[in-house]
């Protein structure tokens, strides 16, 4: 186990070091010199100078890498050029909106999700379960961001009970901050809620019809009994799977999704840091959510091996 | 993700019955049949609107800006006085495009990346494993957004973003399912009578594990469809004049007040396909799996 | 169910709004389409610095008031020599920096002397450039010398980057910006929205507004339903034209549409392989309908140009007639120049709407004479490198708004790569004349020389089309510098 454990945290540790030196390419090879953008069309070239000195912008491309891989070992992820900020700051406060976010949005997309593929599996053929597959079709057909174009169209223009974007921020308290944050996470549940609702079906379907599961029945268990004592409890490691994979796809979904909400998160601060040249920022919140997305699926792996300790042995399939 | 079963289904099922049973298996499929109208119904306006479409697509009309919808424009007008039904025939044909390339460009990679590993194993296998994990790693629309900001925004650039991230699907799929077949007897007979590697996967591996590809392609190509939608939301995608159904939204949403209805169609038209094709892929797992068919 | 969706905001709402009606009398919260990337007017060019500092928390000697005219700040009097050379500023007493420290003369040669400094990041070095000099014979009495006498001087003292600061905090003014103005810096929640409160030790009148909010909205979609919402008071430059009817039609809001000084151009590279040709450019010219342009683009607020030149300035000469819309000639004029079948060419658009939409229309309206436009979206760092430093580009538009900027055709690299003797005479005799007259007989010439080049194609001038709250007074229509001037802003019943 421990060998494994070494194993999977080298892979871990080179997946970053690799994302680290990519992101670090394709960004030198970007055009666009931030000290002009900083500046402006009317800049001199003197003052450009003076300010890519100041960045420290002159010195040679491996130096730079190095002393950015270093500044993370130590804490110090730079200062951003666009906001004249450590990076760090910029990063802490812009999780203060996409930590909850994302956090909402798995809750709902659990609450939704889960609950709706056991009633599917409970009652499979039923009404109910062909209205969940259903909504499951359609939630996953449903582009994210049109999804939340309506929902402001409806909540916010119509009705006007929604902000219609932007972050009431936590100072102006909670409910107000919650608030601003209900709509996009409903958006970026809604797909999720539909993909957990069929793994979530099937694989309580399958579970019951193990052998255990229908030794069980046949010795006099109610179906309901069944379905709770073995069904939802043992359907849930692919379950789990999903969710882990599914961290990827949320990440991706908050890019766009803060930009239709315009809430100031980590997927906008990189859709503006790119654009804006702000290199350092686009650097480090890449780096970091790759990180995110490694670790989570780590930690699924490790879970899994725990679970099922024939997967320990060689790779990870599926 | 349709990752639910279909990974592990390396079976014969494809090889079971004739070619006619599998094709009275699918017209009895009601999921096959919907989505196989759905998806049929959108490739026969993309190759229309090759030929024809009601008005130009690229002549503009200022002064007919924003009609509603009538019998001359079935879908009114966009800002510029264009016919939204014209351009939405139009854009079918260009997500076509760029979803068919990009799950091209992810299979076309992917499946021989999958069965190299699988073939081979060991090192190579680790090697190939842990790009997937990097591949994986980035999110595709954050990758898009990069791969844009280098070579600008375009259909071609989008191609690229979203095939990159189709290859490791394909590429994890494969090498599940090649796995399994490798510990099949026969595939142990044709290794003892001398068959090299090569020769094993592409006359017993590749066909075994046709089906959850082919499975695994459509459901792929709704996400590209999807995908291809958010990089022209951002504007990242298809470039104007060329009409497509995000950049078609992304205008939309700033005419929402004054014209909803341009928000409407191209969200529906996006719906509609991706629901087709999310159907035929099930449609298709059941009538070439009978053994997951079960579970429906 | 609409009836318990209204009864459920209600009750959750009551109490906030309660609060909210109470106090909005004295708050503004203000929408803006670009976010600052920094506070510090005196070190980027960025427009959105001076739209949230400038007059409110910095000032300068002078200031640019809402109609372009220029007013006393900090110095409330000033002379001049009888060469021009010399301005002798005395500036007002017992003005104190938001950390409480003395405004004197040593903080006007400080912050003039940085400005002019080597290693300066001020991104308008040429407004300093005329300085030979600063001295502060006593604390309330500052003299400039400068090399050659220039008739803009105080005008330019007016612009934010000439702004004064304090040696002390002037390094950490992008962050946190301390000036002399009526508003103090608040906090700042990078991405989304910033805060200035009243100064309560103001030297100058005390402003109405106890505090004021910019809100950073950059989608034109969202701005428009943050305005419906009411999460915004007000949309002073607001992005996104289509919406303003609706508006209009709105008693709560108010739209007003004002001028600016940003000429809205289609760039041409002049040295370019088809554009060097003026024929291949006066074609061109006589194949945009810039009428549909501006309706399609803009909605209809814009108002045509055929020059380089604000319709707004006295100076002003009506050139739109110069190439009637007449696809025959423009087809005549390309076959003349060798192209009668057209050509291909590329077209760069910013990130702007004017930029995205007008190229559209512009590449559908070339395509009639034969010009097919590949249309390139570029964001601005790309634009910058490419186009504006890198001359490699065919066809662009933008929006020039800087003010009087018709003397940048007569600059050596700029890039338009436009390169005529004739204009750069004029503009010589421009520097020199010295009555108002033959200014504006001279900038009439230089308007005309512009048009029949065809150096660019010349659209529309942009229009500000600002959108708020129908009880708030005192913002600005116009916008003759960038600027939301918030010391007369109130609230009314």
């Amino acid at each position: 186990m421990s060998v494994f454990l070494a194993r999977r945290l080298v892979a871990l540790f080179l997946t970053l070091l690799g994302a680290s030196l990519a992101v670090f390419l394709i960004l030198e090879v970007l055009p666009g010199d931030p000290a002009t953008v900083m500046l402006g069309i009317g800049a001199q070239e003197d003052s450009l100078a003076a300010l890519r000195a100041q960045l420290g912008l002159d010195r040679p491309a491996w130096q730079r890498y190095l002393v950015w891989i270093w500044g993370w070992f130590q804490g110090d992820l730079g200062n951003s050029y666009a906001y004249d900020e450590p990076v760090i700051k910029i990063i802490l406060e812009r999780l203060r909106v996409s930590l909850p976010l994302a956090l909402m949005a798995i809750t709902l997309s659990t609450a939704i999700g889960l609950p709706l593929g056991v009633l599917a599996a409970a009652r499979r053929n039923s009404l109910t379960d062909v209205s969940v597959m259903g909504f499951v079709q359609v939630g996953v057909a449903i582009p994210n961001f049109w999804f939340a174009i309506l929902m402001i169209l409806f909540f916010s223009v119509f009705l006007k009970v929604m902000p219609a974007g932007g972050f009431a921020g936590w100072d102006a308290g909670v409910w107000p901050a919650i608030k601003s944050l209900i709509l996009p996470a409903v958006a970026l549940a809604l797909p999720q809620a539909a993909i957990l609702a069929r793994v979530t079906r099937s694989s309580v379907l399958e579970v019951m019809r193990e052998d255990y599961v229908r030794t069980a029945r046949a010795k006099g268990l109610t179906f309901a009994a069944a379905l709770w004592r073995h069904a939802v409890r043992n359907a849930l490691i692919p379950v789990v799977t999903i969710m882990g994979l599914q961290f990827s796809f949320l990440l991706a979904g908050t890019i766009i999704i803060e930009n239709v909400f315009y809430l100031p998160g980590l997927g906008r601060l990189i859709f503006q840091a790119i654009a804006q040249r702000d290199v350092i920022v686009v650097k480090d919140v890449v780096v970091l959510l790759a990180g995110a997305v490694v670790l989570v699926n780590f930690i699924v792996d490790m879970s899994y091996a725990l679970l099922d300790p024939r997967l320990r042995g060689g790779g990870h399939g599926q | 993700m349709a990752s639910d079963g279909a990974s592990d289904g390396a079976s014969d099922g494809a090889k079971e019955g004739g070619l006619g049973e599998v094709a009275a298996k699918a017209l009895g499929n009601r999921s096959f049949v919907i989505g196989g109208v759905l998806t049929g119904v959108l490739i026969v306006v993309a190759l229309v609107s090759l030929v024809w479409t009601p008005y130009s697509v690229i002549d503009m009309d200022i002064a007919g800006k924003l009609r509603v919808p009538s019998a001359a424009h079935w879908f009114g007008t966009d800002q510029f006085g264009r016919d939204v039904f014209s351009m939405m025939m139009v854009g079918a044909q260009n997500s076509i495009a760029v979803s068919l390339v990009a799950v091209g460009v992810g299979a076309g990679f992917g499946v021989p990346l999958g069965a190299l590993a699988a073939a081979r194993g060991g090192w190579l296998d680790e090697t190939v494993m842990r790009f997937n994990d990097f591949a994986f790693a980035f999110p595709a629309v954050l990758s898009a957004v990069m791969i844009t900001a280098l070579a600008g925004p375009g259909a071609v650039n989008s191609i690229i973003a979203i095939g990159i991230f189709n290859i490791p699907v394909f590429a994890r799929l494969t090498r599940g399912g090649a796995l399994a077949i490798w510990k099949r007897e026969f595939v142990m007979a044709a290794r003892v009578a001398g068959k090299n590697a090569v020769r094993i996967t592409v006359e017993h591996i590749l066909p075994n594990v046709a089906s959850i590809l082919i499975v695994q392609a459509t459901i792929q190509f709704a996400l590209a469809i999807l995908a291809e939608a958010g990089l022209s939301y951002l504007g990242l995608g298809t470039q104007p004049p060329q009409p497509s159904w995000g950049k078609m939204l992304n205008e939309a949403q700033t005419l929402m007040f004054l014209a909803p209805q341009l928000a409407i169609f191209p969200g529906v038209a996006i719906v509609l396909t991706v629901l087709g094709l999310n159907l035929l892929g099930d449609g298709l797992r059941d009538v070439l799996d009978p053994r997951l068919r079960r579970l429906r | 169910m609409r009836k318990l969706f209204y009864g459920l905001a209600a009750a959750a709402a009551l109490a906030t709004l309660a609060a909210q009606a109470e106090a909005a009398k004295d708050t503004i919260t203000l929408g803006m389409q670009l976010e600052p990337p920094h506070l510090d007017p005196t070190a980027g060019a960025a427009a959105a610095i001076d739209e949230v500092t400038y007059a409110n928390i910095f000032e300068g000697l002078t200031r640019i008031d809402q109609n372009g005219g220029v007013k006393p700040a900090l110095a409330e009097s000033w002379t001049i020599s009888d060469d021009g050379l010399v301005y002798t500023f005395k500036l007002h007493k017992g003005v104190k920096f938001h950390d409480g420290t003395d405004m004197d003369s040593a903080d006007v040669k400080f912050s003039l002397e940085r400005a002019m400094d080597e290693k300066s990041t001020n991104a308008q070095k040429g407004l300093f450039k005329p300085i030979s000099k600063v001295e502060a014979p006593d604390a309330s009495t500052v003299v400039v010398t400068l090399s050659q006498p220039t008739g803009r001087f105080l005008f330019n003292m007016g612009w934010g980057d000439a702004v004064v600061v304090a040696p002390e905090s002037a390094e950490g003014n992008k962050t946190n910006p301390v000036g002399t103005g009526p508003f103090k810096f608040k906090n700042w929640t990078k991405g989304d929205r910033l805060t200035i409160e009243r100064n309560p030790n103001y030297w100058g009148t005390a402003v109405k507004l106890k505090s004021a909010t910019f809100k950073f909205i950059s989608d034109p979609a969202a701005a428009t339903a943050a305005v419906l919402a009411g999460d915004v008071d007000a949309f002073p430059g607001f992005p996104a034209p289509e919406a303003l009817a609706q508006f209009k039609s709105d008693p709560r809001l108010k739209v007003v549409v004002g001028s600016t000084e940003g000429e809205t151009i289609l760039s041409t590279n002049n040295k370019s392989k088809y554009f060097s040709d003026v024929r291949v450019r006066r074609a061109m010219a006589h194949a945009i309908d810039r009428q549909a342009i501006i309706d399609g683009a803009m909605f209809g607020y814009g108002t045509p140009i055929g020059s380089h030149f604000a319709p707004h300035h006295p100076a002003y000469v009506d050139l739109t007639g110069m190439y009637p819309y007449d696809l025959a000639k423009a087809k005549a004029l390309l076959a003349e120049a060798g192209y009668p079948n057209g050509f291909k060419a590329r077209l760069h658009l910013p990130p702007p709407s004017y930029a995205r939409r007008g190229g559209e229309i512009i590449a559908a309206q070339l395509a009639k004479i034969g010009i097919q436009l590949e249309i390139i979206p570029v964001e601005w760092a790309q634009w910058l490198k490419a186009v504006f430093k890198g001359y490699d580009y065919d066809l662009t538009i933008v929006s020039h708004t800087e003010p009087m900027d018709i003397g940048i055709y007569a600059r050596d690299s700029y890039y338009f790569q436009y390169d005529s003797p004739e204009f750069k005479a004029l503009m010589k005799k421009l520097d020199m004349a010295t009555d108002e007259k033959t200014q504006y007989d001279i900038l009439r010439q230089a308007q005309r020389k512009l048009a029949e080049d065809a150096v660019n194609g010349f659209l529309f001038q942009l229009a500000k089309t600002g959108v708020w709250n129908a009880k708030l007074r005192g913002l600005w229509p116009n916008s003759p510098t960038q600027a939301n001037d918030l010391t007369g802003v109130y609230w009314v019943d």
